[in-house]
């Protein structure tokens, strides 16, 4: 359902990877490895649409990403998007309006990453690592979304957070939903179909 | 797409209702540097008069320009402007909204502020209502000609000054026809004129505006 055909990007002139060949169906597991820099979030970037690729294409149920793929992927990235101003409950609604959920039990979401009693707490207040769980509560309304590109999801999250994080993805997978996510860790998700590859320069 | 229109717009308001400073200080720093102009010309009513319209406008001007930098930096720095570019939603419409609540936020409390200044300049009241209609008509076009310079400088350093450069040129029909409205209401000229040439710059900038935004978004976060 998603693929790449030889596919290469530069950041600044500098050619980051080239002939990157991914081919995830459903169900799939796809970890991208590296080094810091090997380009891993700009492969990432790349599938979500963000960043044109230098070559090759990246292709969605067999079309070249519009605006209509949009709907069926979920991108985060390093930047967990809260406005400090608003409450954890609200920045959850606000991302999942923007993303067009149909899922609306935020209460449900927040409680699946352990952080419901923070849910009236603006997000200045929040931790580094509760930060990372209030971006990631939009995983538990997404199940409806085919694919997920997650740029080190792991980061930052205790063991407790780590093991829901991996209980959303496994019963995502196992739904028929397919995944990418860069890791330095190694990932504690079981996944009939996983695979993994590495970024070289 | 009107309601993703309807919440942006929602949540851009809520969001300055918790940080109140950011659009208070705009409307302060247009009405002190108004003010000011009276002290440093002198008070000669006809001088004054004369002066009002272009000091209103100049000052609008540079108001808005000190309110365009946040438009999207705040959003490109915490990563929503990405959410914003990958969301099933048309960028557009989000870009739309966000100019829309900008407006709401800056160019409108600066409008019907504007009167009021125009008291301290001596304008006589049908001037003042001159005046009114062209801040309306006018300032929307800073927030759409606005948009798309904050979005091309979204990211560079110093880009405030580099804003400054870029969209002041693209100002310059406005102050024309704005302060040319108000100077006809003065001389006894029916100002009509002046505001159908501010209105259809406005129809023109609020396609070319967050058309061009759009794009040049796409290219800061590519």
């Amino acid at each position: 359902m998603l693929e790449t055909t030889a596919l290469a990007c530069e950041r600044g002139g500098w050619r980051l990877f080239s002939d990157v060949a991914i081919a995830l169906q459903a169900g799939g597991l796809l970890r991208v490895r590296g080094a810091n820099g090997s380009g891993k979030t700009t492969l990432l970037r790349t599938l979500a649409g963000l960043t044109r690729p230098a070559a090759g294409e990246v292709r969605w149920r067999g079309k070249a990403l519009d605006s209509e793929s949009h709907r069926e992927i979920l991108f985060l990235g390093h930047a967990p998007a809260l406005k400090d101003e608003l409450t954890v409950l609200e920045n959850l609604e606000f991302s999942a309006r923007l993303s067009g959920l149909g899922d609306l039990r935020f209460k449900d979401a927040l409680e699946r990453l352990g952080i419901s009693r923070l849910a009236d707490l603006p997000a200045r207040y929040l931790s580094q690592g509760q930060r990372k769980r209030a971006a990631l509560a939009r995983l538990a309304l997404s199940s409806g979304v085919p694919l997920w590109l997650l740029d080190e999801p792991f980061a930052a999250l205790d063991d407790e957070a780590i093991a829901q994080l991996s209980g959303l993805c496994a019963s995502h997978l196992e739904a028929g939903g397919m995944l990418v996510l860069t890791s330095h860790q190694d990932i504690p998700i079981a996944a009939p179909d996983a695979r993994a590859i590495e970024l070289k320069g | 797409m009107v309601p993703a229109f309807a919440f942006i717009v929602r949540r851009e308001l809520r969001l300055a209702l918790r940080r109140k400073g950011d659009a208070l200080n705009v409307l302060v720093f247009f009405v002190v540097v108004a003010s000011l102009f009276p002290l440093g010309v002198g008070p000669e009513p006809n001088q004054l008069r004369a002066i009002a319209a272009g000091v209103v406008w100049i000052a609008a001007l540079l108001a808005a320009l000190l309110s365009l930098p946040r438009l999207f930096a705040a959003d490109y720095a915490d990563g929503t402007l990405e959410q914003m570019l990958v969301s099933p939603r048309p960028l557009a419409v989000i870009v739309l909204a966000k100019i829309t609540a900008h407006w709401l936020l800056t160019g409108l409390p600066l409008a019907l502020a504007a009167p009021l200044i125009g008291l301290q300049y001596d304008l006589p009241a049908n001037a003042l209502w001159v005046l009114l209609a062209s801040l309306l008509i006018g300032t929307p076009v800073l927030s759409l000609l606005g948009a798309a310079g904050a979005a091309l400088t979204l990211g560079v350093r110093g880009g405030g000054a580099l804003l400054g450069l870029l969209v002041l040129p693209l100002f310059v029909p406005v102050v024309i026809f704005g302060a040319g409205a108000v100077t006809a209401a003065l001389t006894g000229i029916n100002p009509s004129a002046h505001l159908s040439l501010l209105g259809a710059f406005l129809a023109v900038s609020s396609l070319v505006g967050p058309w061009a935004a759009c794009v040049a978004l796409r290219v800061a976060l590519d």
